[in-house]
Formats: structure tokens, sequence, C-alpha cells
């Protein structure tokens, strides 16, 4: 079902080669088992929580991942990470396969890719100290020690705005904030070339979130990073990406250029998405009208035939419950804007009349 | 987590004086509070004064001219043969059965209750945490061999096995020894296990896999100085049991064989003159039970002060500091007003993971 | 008369490091029909403030009045809170998990609370009201789905049922704290249209208590934002949107990403939250503020209108002309700092120009 899917060719390695293409995710699939009660715990049932999507990284850019609770976005970003094997698929890393690769093999890609948690406070070792934990990195790699890993750890705290004094702090002396940046730190001790960012801002304050997004994006200048991006929050995530990737309940629904998703988005369920993020802007709010979806997301481990989204969907029809639509390329778009649906959305199209309809 | 929890943590940290700021660790945390409960700190006394004492047992023999093996029928028995009570012909205690110095037999004894209590607890907290680290880190079939293992330790019955090997080697201080080890390694174990198990699925493990750490940089570094709080504890409060069950194989004839001095078999050799010198039953008993005691509120003292759920810190409102604390869940406003450090040390509470959920 | 009118509320928390000033001298009207927002980020006491109206701050100390409907809740012994929360005041929290019951039947739960309320209600009846109220907080399956228990519903369907709950007897306020905080953007979206059309139909008064200047934009009629314990700045909705007078609702509304600038470099806040043991002299927000002034060293600025109609109101000692996000307005703030600031403010000044992009020391 796979490459027909994507809508791109199958390309092996040797097309990332030369390219700008930093980490390439092909056709990925990340089945969890779920296991009876029974004697032998035998496999009942797969929670499909990635199934078959495929993404680019550009060399220097940040490719933004939305989507709501149980999409599989942070699945997606593990697989990627090589922290869980996937269940088929590949990702290559400048041309690289890296896929399912045993840990030591995987050492020296490890430097390169990095991560970013979303929990400020579940992401630290709440028993070791801040110098210790932005030292972690030089450790397992054993590219510093001593006096020299020190200074390096110093210089890092500073550049990511921490007062290189509070080395010998523990985590739970910093407040939500600075905990971010104690991560920031960490990732980027070993110079990566791409980290990816789980949510990084969620948990944080407003203003905090604008302090760590503006450092998120002076580091990207400065060290040439390229981030892979997940958040629910829908501005920050325009606010950071060059790219944007939508998926819904393990697939991708849409993805193409930031402004191109935001402001021309084809699929239904980004555009009910976009019409449901709040706007701290109450005429904005007033003029907007909302796609109201019904219903709950289904569950991933029985997941709708076809179009996962149609019995969500105002715009089905017979064919979206039978047929699963490919992503691909349509009329109009241009060609990086890609959309998984029968029935896209068209330009001046009020869906939300459209759902009106159908809820009445 | 529930975010509004994440909130009042980052207001609590956001609210710690800067008296408080200056990097601490939960040892130093753990002491603070621990130094305000009075009865703790008198059972680390007495604890001290005990291994005080044992330690000054050779000095004790040779102040009062009474070797541990040395008897003296003459002045230290009756005419009837009994032992003599305390004070008599200069044994500050009196006498044994057959007219040895009993405070210098119980110290003699508090060496080797002191030893066999922490020696076996150490041994059996580094197999104990061993064990149920590799079980609760790999998990899948090591871990099902493993967990098998420890229950199979655990529903042994431990006075049988203590039977049969007696009756087998000759008792000595290295058969009990093992014998206790054998016991205390499994419940500590599996507790560990517990913790591990929960300790795994933190982010800061997932970000130290991320890093490319390997499974035993992860156990030693991440996961180990988690597991020392609830360990620490688990191992005070097993010392007492230790030293208690030294004394009950002992007492049974199945522990440190005589002549060697232990409490159980001095109380052994006592129970048949309890009527004619009730003194000695009494003072090796009472040896027995106040350090037993000691260290059990001593350990209840360091759970205590591990565990801030059982900390209030609403001046003036100070409830149940022993009552292990489960308060009302719903609002979590004590969480609130906990300062940081303690608010985020959850996972330091040292009872079964099942428990905190 | 306001249906519930606070004034200079106060709530503090003695604790072994000193005492916690959570809320410090708070007045506010919340009127019939109407919806306030309030806003602040932690530690900003929103929390705690509406906690204390509803007498759930155990170990706090509370003074001023809390004037609801003819009784002061300031004060008011347990049992007759009781009877008004829930009654006349209903409660939605972020997490309905902590406030539902595991072991029951959300059927159950809701006709327990009918009757718990109003003993002549039959359980028959109490029933049928429940899978109506089910109904209209738009449950599918409401008949059957007063069987299930809390565990079974969804995140969003939970938070429908904790309305339903809340709306069960028909009260006169409903303070929500942080409502949608912990649901995805489409259900959000669901739950804020379910809590405007219920407003609308039962003329209810609704105190709203969010971070998110996006729900705020969404459903407040009036909105006051917190900082540190106090009201920085209180007025309608688009007077705090388009015309904010208080340099923090100035700077949480820079923060925010706006498609509108995509590409523009965000503006945070520096600095982090003072400690409310320990608040900084004058205002508040002076040592994080870009138009520190001397006197906001020394002098704590009260809640003073800053328009000649309506009601806005700014805790701040910049001029009331200093309204608005345009550059003239910015202007006037500049060269007013200009000629309000010597020695002390300059340096404080500088510190926050010297670090624009961190965050500062633990010990601020």
């Amino acid at each position: 079902m796979s490459d027909l899917l994507n809508g791109q060719a199958p390309a092996g390695p040797e097309a990332d080669a030369g390219d700008d293409v930093l980490i390439r995710a092909d056709n990925i699939v990340k089945y969890f088992p779920v296991k009876g009660n029974g004697l032998v715990r035998r496999t009942v049932a797969n929670v499909q929580a990635v199934d078959g999507v495929s993404l680019t990284v550009k060399r220097g850019q940040t490719l933004g991942l939305v989507g709501e609770t149980g999409c599989g976005k942070s699945t997606l970003a593990r697989c990627i990470a090589g922290l869980i094997p996937v269940t088929s698929g590949k990702v290559y890393f400048e041309g690289k396969d890296i896929t399912n690769l045993p840990r030591r093999t995987m050492q020296p890609f490890r430097r390169e890719i990095q991560m970013i948690f979303q929990d400020p406070y579940g992401s630290l070792n709440p028993r070791r100290r801040v110098g210790a934990i932005i030292g972690d990195p030089f450790a397992v790699h054993k590219t510093a020690t001593g006096s020299e890993r020190k200074k390096a750890v110093q210089e890092l705290m500073e550049r990511v705005g921490l007062n290189p004094e509070h080395y010998n702090r523990f985590p739970a002396e910093f407040s939500g904030g600075q905990r971010q940046r104690i991560g920031v730190a960490r990732a980027l001790a070993l110079r990566p070339k791409l980290i990816i960012c789980d949510e990084p801002v969620s948990a944080l304050d407003v203003s905090i979130q604008a302090q760590v997004l503006n450092l998120l994006s002076d580091l990207q200048s400065e060290f040439g990073l390229s981030y892979l991006f997940i958040a629910h929050d829908l501005e920050v995530v325009r606010h950071v990406s060059d790219a944007v990737t939508v998926m819904y309940l393990g697939r991708v629904a849409e993805s193409g250029p930031g402004n191109q998703v935001y402001d021309h988005s084809r699929h239904p369920y980004s555009t009910a998405l976009l019409s449901a993020a709040p706007a701290a802007d109450p005429d904005a709010a007033a003029e907007r009208q909302r796609v109201l979806l019904t219903g709950d997301v289904p569950s991933p481990i029985h997941p709708p035939s076809g179009c996962r989204f149609h019995p969500r969907c105002p715009k089905a029809q017979d064919l979206c419950g039978t047929t699963e639509p490919a992503l691909e390329n349509k009329a109009g778009d241009p060609s990086t804007h890609l959309t998984a649906c029968h029935f896209p959305v068209e330009a001046g199209e009020d869906l939300a009349r459209v759902g009106r309809r159908e809820q009445s | 987590m529930s975010i509004t929890e994440v909130e009042f943590q980052a207001t609590a940290v956001e609210n710690a004086p800067v008296k408080s700021i200056e990097g601490r660790s939960q040892w130093q945390l753990t002491w603070r509070r621990l130094r305000g409960d009075k009865i703790a700190i008198i059972s680390m006394v007495v604890i001290i004064i005990i291994v005080l004492a044992a330690l000054a047992a050779p000095l004790v023999a040779s102040a009062t001219g009474h070797g541990v093996y040395q008897a003296f029928p003459n002045n230290g028995l009756t005419a009837d043969g009994a032992p003599v009570g305390p004070g008599v012909h200069g044994f500050i205690l009196g006498t044994d059965n057959t007219g040895r110095d009993l405070l210098v037999r119980i110290l003699y004894g508090a060496r080797i209750s002191l030893f066999v209590g922490v020696f076996t607890t150490l041994l059996g907290a580094v197999l104990g945490v061993s064990v149920g680290m590799i079980a609760g880190y790999f998990g899948g079939w090591v871990d099902t061999i493993l967990a098998r293992l420890i229950d199979a330790v655990l529903a042994f019955p431990f006075i049988v096995l203590a039977l049969a090997l007696a009756a087998v080697l000759n008792p000595s201080l290295w058969i009990v020894v093992g014998i206790i080890a054998f016991f205390a390694w499994a419940g500590i174990a599996r507790i560990v296990r517990g913790q591990t198990l929960a300790l795994k699925e933190k982010e800061y493990i997932e970000a130290a896999r991320s890093l490319g750490a390997g499974p035993w940089r992860i156990m030693f570094v991440d996961i180990l100085p988690n597991l020392l709080g609830p360990v620490l504890v688990l191992a005070t409060l097993f010392i007492p049991t230790a030293i208690g069950v030294e004394a009950t194989l002992s007492f049974l004839g199945i522990g440190i064989p005589p002549p060697a001095p232990s409490w159980g078999n001095i109380l052994n050799a006592a129970q048949d003159y309890y009527q004619v010198d009730p003194w000695f039953v009494i003072f090796p008993a009472a040896a027995l039970l106040i350090t037993t005691l000691a260290f059990n509120l001593l350990g209840d003292g360091i759970r205590d002060a591990m565990d801030p759920r059982t900390e209030r810190i609403f001046a003036g409102r100070k409830t149940g500091r022993r009552k292990n604390g489960k308060r009302g869940k719903g609002l979590n406003l004590d969480n609130a007003l906990l300062v940081g450090e303690q608010a985020t040390m959850t996972v330091d509470h040292p009872v079964a993971p099942g428990e905190e959920s | 008369m306001s249906l519930l009118e606070v004034t200079d509320l106060r709530v503090s928390f003695p604790t072994a490091d000193g005492i916690v000033q959570a809320v410090r001298g708070v007045s506010f009207a919340v009127e019939r029909g109407r919806t306030l927002g309030i806003v602040g980020e932690s530690g900003s006491g929103k929390t705690v403030l509406t906690q204390s109206l509803l007498g759930l701050t155990p170990g706090g100390q509370i003074s001023g009045t809390a004037v609801f409907d003819g009784v002061n809740l300031v004060g008011l012994e347990p049992k007759s809170m009781q009877r008004i929360r829930g009654k006349d005041i209903a409660v939605i929290f972020q997490d309905p998990l902590t406030s539902l019951h595991p072991l029951y039947k959300v059927g159950w739960q809701i006709t327990e609370m009918i009757r718990a309320h109003d003993k002549s209600v039959s359980k028959k009846q109490a029933m049928e009201r429940a899978v109506e109220l089910l109904g209209h907080v738009g449950i599918p399956r409401p008949r059957e789905r007063v069987n299930d228990y809390p565990h079974q519903f969804s995140g969003g369907m939970r938070q429908r049922v904790m309305i339903a709950m809340a709306i069960s007897l028909s009260p006169k306020l409903i303070v929500a704290d942080e409502p949608t905080t912990a649901l995805d953007a489409t259900v959000q979206a669901q739950i804020i249209d379910l809590l405007l059309r219920l407003q609308r139909e039962s003329n209810t008064a609704l105190m709203m208590i969010t971070h998110d200047l996006g729900v705020v934009a969404d459903i407040a009629d009036e909105v006051m934002v917190m900082y540190a314990g106090r009201a920085a700045e209180k007025a309608s909705k688009r007077d705090i949107f388009y015309q904010p007078h208080h340099p923090y609702t100035k700077g949480l509304l820079e923060s925010i990403p706006r498609s509108s600038a995509a590409a523009e470099r965000l503006k945070p806040i520096t600095g982090q939250p003072p400690s409310l043991i320990r608040l900084p002299s004058g205002c508040a927000f002076h040592p994080r503020c870009a138009y520190v002034m001397d006197r906001c060293l020394t002098d704590q600025p009260e809640l003073v209108p800053v328009a000649e109609a309506g009601e806005h109101r700014s805790a701040c000692w910049l001029p009331a002309a200093a309204t608005g996000l345009s550059d003239d307005v910015e202007e006037l703030r500049r060269r007013t700092v200009e000629m309000g600031r010597t020695d002390e403010a300059a340096k404080v000044a500088e510190k926050i120009a010297a670090a624009p992009e961190s965050e500062g020391s633990v010990i601020a």
C-alpha cells in the first residue's frame, strides 16, 4: 500500500546523496502488539500507532509535525531517533540507512541526532547535578573529561542562558523554563545536526515559551541545526517551521511548506484543526467560522477503513469509507504540497457550513 | 502528572527562598528533615551508644578483669550453683549460669549482633539491588527468570531451611550470615525491581538512551541514585530483623555456637534460671529489644524524612507524621506549598510502586 | 448588584520557609450572565484565588470579603459553604478524572449530586435528569452512557460529564479552572462552544481561569490579568487585547506566536515570576519590566482607571494615556520612562536590557 500512497518515488538512499536532505523517513510503520490475558499471552491486536509515514527534514530547516493526542507523532519521532525499533520502513540519515541499528553501530549517529523532551520535570534526573546531566553526552561518547568537560558544560550553560555557576545544582532548583534550557544544552553538547523536539514548550508559560523558542531559533542559525519540531500548538509550529506535516491517526493527512498548509489547507482535518486553534485575538475569534468536528478520534487498534478521517469528516462520501486516499499533489498546489484526500477543500469553500448542514 | 501539578511545582520552585537554593542533594534535605524528628535522633544516639559499647567490650573486659570466656565458679555463682545478680562480687550485671560476667558477655554479644545485622544487610542489599535492577531494567526472559527466583526464595520456609542446614553442617557464624543474607536479598530485590520498572519509564532514561548510553551506564548512573533512598530505608529496617533472626537461631541452638557469646544463646542459657535470677534473662533481652527498636524507629524516621508527603509545612497544622500520608487527592494544595525540591521527590517513596498510583 | 463581589481578597500560607503571599488584595465582580476571564501564569495566584472563594484552601489565611448573592463566602463555615458549592456555585476542574469518582457510574454520580442538594427528587427522576443532562452536553447515546464509568469516556467526553454535573443544579455561577488545558485543539473548541451555548441558555455567570489568552479571546466578556497575586489589569476583552496598558499584559500578548508575524522574532518577557515569599519591592513586575521607573521600585501601584469611559483599570505607574499598541503610544511610554528613571531604576533597566534572552538566575 505504501509506495503508492506516499505519492513519492520509492527512492533509495542514493537519492539523498549530494542533496540537502538530512534525514528521510520512508514509509515508517510502528505497531505495538496488544497481548491477550491467556497463559501464552498471544498478540491479539495491534495498536497501529504509525502506519506508513514518510517525511524528510532538510539541512538547516525545521519540519513541524502537528496532530492531536494519539496521532502517532511522538512515536514517529522516537522511531526516527532510533529509540524504539520500527515495525517496517526505513530511516536514512545523510543517505545512510540507520533503521533498527544495534546500539554500538548506532553510536556515531546518536551524536548527530539529539532529542529535547516535553516534560522539563521528567526529562532531567532529579538525583543528578546539572553539570553531570549536561556533561552526560561527553561522558557517554568519551569526548571530554575532567576540567575540559566542566569547561565545555559551562560554556553550554552560558550559551543557553543559564548561569554557569549553577553547575552544581540539582534540577529541582530550577524553574520550568530553565530546566528546558538544561535539556537544550544537553541536546546541543555533541553539536548534532538534527534535534528532534518533542513538544519542547508545551509545559511552559507563554512568556517563558517565547524565550525558549527564540533560543531554539538562535541556535539553529548559529549551528546550522535542523529541527523536527513536534507540537500540538499550531501557532508555535507555524512560527518555527519551514515545512509542516499534519498527522491523523497514524497517517499523514497533509504536508507541505508552512504557509501553504496554514493558509491553503486542503485536507478537511487540517482545516478543522486550524479553525479550532485558539487565537489570541477577539475579533478574529468572533469572525472565524469553526469547523466543529463531531465525535472522538477512533481507536488506533481498530482504525476506520479507507480514509481514517472519514467518520468525522464533513465532506465524506462513500468512496472515503472504502478506498484509502493517496498522499499526492493536488491540482493547483505547489509540487511540495501533498494531501491525502479524495475530496480536498477548495479555495473559498466554507467547511463550517458543510459541517453544520451535515449535523442538522 | 497533571499540568496543574506541574504548575504548582513550578510555583513552588520559584518560591523557594534563597537559603534553600544552594546545591543540596536529597541526602542533605533528608538530613535536614530528620534532624527535626526527636524520636529518630534519640534512636540514632542509642545506636551510636550501642556501637561504642560493643567496640569497648575488650576495655570493659580488662577493666573488670573478667574475660569473655572466663568463668568464675567461686564468686560468680551462688552456693547452689546459680548465677549471681547484678552488683554481686563486682559483677555489674551479674553472671551467667557458668559464672561468667554477664555484662562482658552481652557487650561481646553486641558485636556479633551488630556484625550479623549490618553485614547480612549489606550483602542482601548489594545482591538484591543488583538482581532487582537487572530484572527490572532488562525485562523479558531475564526478568521472568529472576522474578521467579525471587518468588521462590520468598516462598521458602525459613526456619525449615535453617534447621536443615544446621543439621547437615555445624552451626557457625558464617552459616548464620549465609542463611540471613539468602533471605534478605529477595525482599530487597522485589522492591528494587518494582522501582526500576517505574523508573525505566521516566523521560530522563529515554534521554540517556537517546544520548547513546548503554544499559549498564543507565543502570548505574541514572537508576541507582534514585534507588538509594528506598534501599537505605529498607536496609535500616532490615538490620533489626537480621539481629532478631540471629538471636532466634542462636536461641534455638542452630545459630552462633557457644561458648561464643550471642544475645540469642545467652537467652537460651538463661531460660532455666528466670525464676532464680530474672536479671539473667532481662539484661540480654533488653539489649536485644532496645537495639531492634532503635533501628526500627530510625528506619521509620528516615522513611518519613525522605517522603515529602508525610511532611506538612503549614505552620500550626503539622499532622500525623507517621500516618504515611495518603491525603485527599482532589486539589493537591499540599503539594502546592511544599518547596520544590520536596515536591519532586515522590519517586523516593519506599513502598511498592503499586501504591503510588 | 453583582452576583459575586470580591473586595480586597488576600490569601497567604504560612510555611516553614516564610509566608507565601498567594493573593495580595484582589477586587473584582462577576455579573449575572457574563464571563470573567482570569488570566495568569504559574504562580500568579489565579488558582488559589478561586479556590479560596470556594473554601478549598486548607491552611490558608484569608481576609477581605467575597459577597456572593448576599452571602460573604470568606469565613463561611464549611457546612454552609458545602451547600453553596455545587448548588449555587459549580466548579469544573482541569482534570475531570480527579473530580469524578473512578468506581461509580457517571449516572449515579450525577443523581447523587442532584439528590444531595434536593432530597425531594426521587432516584428515578434524578436518573432521568442525568440522562437529559448528558444528552444536553452532547454525549451521544446518553441513556446507555449513564451506566459507564469515568474511565470509559475520552478526555473530552469526561469534561462534558463534568459540565453536565456542574449544570445539574442550575448554578448561578460556574467556576471553570483551566477546563480545556488538557484537551486537544479540536476538542477544546467543542468544549468552549458548549460552555458558550449553556451560558446563553441559562444566563449563568462564568469565571474562566486560564493561562491561555486564546481561550479568553473566545469566551470572556471581561478579563482580569493577574501577576504575582495581584490584578495587573482589568478591562473588557477588546481593551485587554487591543488597548493594553500594563506592560505585563503587553508582554504576554507580544510573546504569543501569531500567524500575522510568523517570521518575526518573538518578544518574550525577560526573567521569571518572583518568589511569592520574597516579593520585589514596589511593583512586583518591576524586575522584568522594560518600562521600569524610579517609583516602580518603591511604590506599589493600585488598580486605577486608565480610560474615561468604561471600566479599564491598570496597576501601573505609566500615564493613563499610555494605552494601546500603536507607535505613538510606544513613544509616549519611552518619553515617560526617560523622565522617570534615574540611578536605581536605570540599573534595573540595564540589567533587563543586557540579558534579554536569559531567564536570569534563580536568585533573581
